[in-house]
């Protein structure tokens, strides 16, 4: 029989602590959508997604009433579409935008380019359509892979990104650059992440699967109230049955939601993601930790830690965990985050090192309109060079907001929330990011 | 079997049990296990019950719930019960 006191704890982590599942993905395979022309290729990508997702809002609904927990997104992931466009990528992007639109997600992510060695005839055609799609697009994400630990970094996939996304800030200019914050630019990409906007579906999957990322900073943090004094020792352990009661619910909700959808469950993606509502904020859990703020010395060390703690407890919760898996630390996206940076205790150079230890990368960052495009790409290439060398997922979705410059703010609104502009080092690397090639993989990547 | 759990919370009045138990009576639903508290001055309920009977579909179980929290002045949701062991019992 479960106490009392258990029962009371679940309710209030639901009620106060903004716990939540925060998404259900499905991921379809689309790869058998290719045809001769664009225009067939469209009109397959539509039907399949329509007639694969027609219940995944419902179910998610159905599981949300049972079960008391908010199922926040029902969201799509798909094949990287630069596998299956030709000439004119655009038809094929309005296909999927309108899928999604149809079975009543928000989003859609996939309208993706895996180019970390090389890009293909289609990709390049594909890259070069992102900044329009992104402008004429509602609910379509995507990403670019630019790097991976086996293959180095596509300097020439870099630098295009960096012009890519400064053209899409100009054509979304009216709302922000809203256009940036679909597109990741990642090094080590994985292929079951059901959060957006990087989730793709990637060609190792099955055909449809169903994929849920947890969330929870609040009910973290909330614990970690409990210990405020004690060592760190009681404080990883703390995170780790805290993150173990989270994923548990997330399990639940995979299992439940592939049985009814009739579709395998792939994996749970432990991760804590915030959201701009007070008290679902990762920053705040490096607070309770002692930290005046996310960025005060420590912060690293103290991520580091939670995400480690947030894995260990997660990974004997679920059957299988996959994804991203860890601490996201997107700043416009976490009150925390944004009241750091707008008092200048967080910085991009900060924030990098934090990616070194969290589950991804550089993101949701708005920075000046007048970024140059290099200087953009600068930023990707340290990253991904960051992701390289240690093995892991990183990632760069960052806002040059037209017209903006340090000291104002744009403003999303919803889940992408708000961002003061941050301080970019503007030192000039032009004659580094135009030499292109690849920077080769390194020695680690031998490990046969 | 079909548990789930019922939790009412708000402020502590007279008649909240007749009527809460009188509203799963006329939905057939049959009620396994009570516990009922005050926690620093809230009124809490938590009834433990099998959904087995019952014709109406979870949604409609929930919304005549929540209406009837209404109209008495408290909290009243109902989940299902898995939901507790999976976050509780490894």
């Amino acid at each position: 029989m479960i106490e009392t006191n258990e029962i009371l704890q679940t309710i209030h982590m639901i009620q106060e602590q903004h716990f939540d599942i925060r998404t259900v993905t499905m991921g379809i395979n689309l790869l058998d959508c290719r045809k001769n022309t664009d225009a067939e290729t469209a009109e397959c990508v539509y039907d399949k997604i329509t007639r694969l997702a027609r219940d995944l809002v419902k179910v998610g609904r159905d599981l949300e009433s049972e079960l008391g927990v908010p199922i926040v997104n029902k969201r799509l992931s798909v094949t990287p579409a630069s596998m299956i466009t030709g000439s004119d990528p655009m038809r094929i992007a309005v296909a999927l935008d309108q899928a999604a639109g149809d079975v009543g997600v928000n989003l859609i992510g996939g309208y993706s380019a895996l180019m970390h060695k090389g890009s293909t005839v289609a990709e390049n055609i594909l890259l070069d359509s992102m900044p329009e799609v992104f402008s004429k697009t509602e609910r379509l994400c995507g990403s670019v892979n630019v790097g991976s630990t086996r293959s180095g970094i596509n300097m020439d996939a870099v630098r295009r990104m960096g012009a890519i996304i400064k053209r899409t800030a100009e054509l979304t200019a009216q709302q922000d650059s809203f256009g940036c914050a679909k597109i990741v630019v990642f090094a080590n990409a994985v292929e079951d992440n059901p959060f957006m906007a990087g989730a793709f579906h990637g060609v190792g999957e099955p055909e449809c699967v169903v994929n849920v990322g947890v969330s929870g900073p609040g009910v973290v943090q909330r614990a970690l109230e409990a210990v405020r004094g004690q060592p760190f020792d009681i404080v990883a352990e703390t995170i780790k049955r805290t993150a173990f009661k989270i994923t548990r619910v997330g399990e639940l909700v995979a299992q439940e939601a592939g049985k009814r959808l009739g579709v395998p469950f792939g994996i749970v993606d432990l991760s804590l993601a915030p959201t701009p509502a007070r008290g679902d904020s990762v920053a705040y859990i490096l607070k309770e930790m002692g930290l005046e703020m996310a960025g005060a010395p420590g912060t690293t060390a103290a991520l580091a830690m939670l995400n480690d703690m947030v894995k260990k407890g997660g990974v004997m919760a679920s059957s299988h965990v996959g994804g991203l898996s860890g601490a996201f630390i997107p700043v416009s996206e976490d009150i925390g985050m944004i009241e750091a940076a707008a008092a200048d205790c967080l910085t991009i150079e900060k924030l990098e090192a934090m990616t070194c230890v969290c589950s991804v990368g550089l993101d949701m960052i708005a920075i000046p309109g007048d970024t140059s495009a290099n200087t953009i790409a600068g930023i990707i290439a340290d990253e991904a060079a960051i992701g390289m060398v240690n093995n892991k997922t990183t990632a760069v979705r960052v806002i040059p907001a037209v017209g903006k410059k340090v000291g104002d703010s744009i403003n999303f609104g919803g889940l992408f929330g708000y961002a003061p502009i941050m301080k970019v080092n503007t030192a000039n690397n032009d004659a580094f990011i135009e030499r292109g090639g690849r920077i080769p993989a390194p020695l680690h990547s031998l490990r046969n | 079997m079909q548990k789930a759990l019922v939790s009412v919370t708000g402020q502590d009045k007279v008649g909240i049990i007749a009527k809460v138990s009188t509203a799963l009576c006329e939905q057939n639903i049959n009620i396994l296990d009570i516990s009922q508290t005050i926690l620093s001055g809230c009124f809490t309920m938590l009834m433990v019950v099998d959904l087995q009977g019952t014709q109406e579909s979870f949604q409609q179980i929930a919304d005549r719930l929540a209406e009837l929290g209404g109209n008495i002045g408290v909290m009243i949701s109902i989940q299902r019960m898995d939901l507790f062991a999976a976050m509780h019992r490894v």
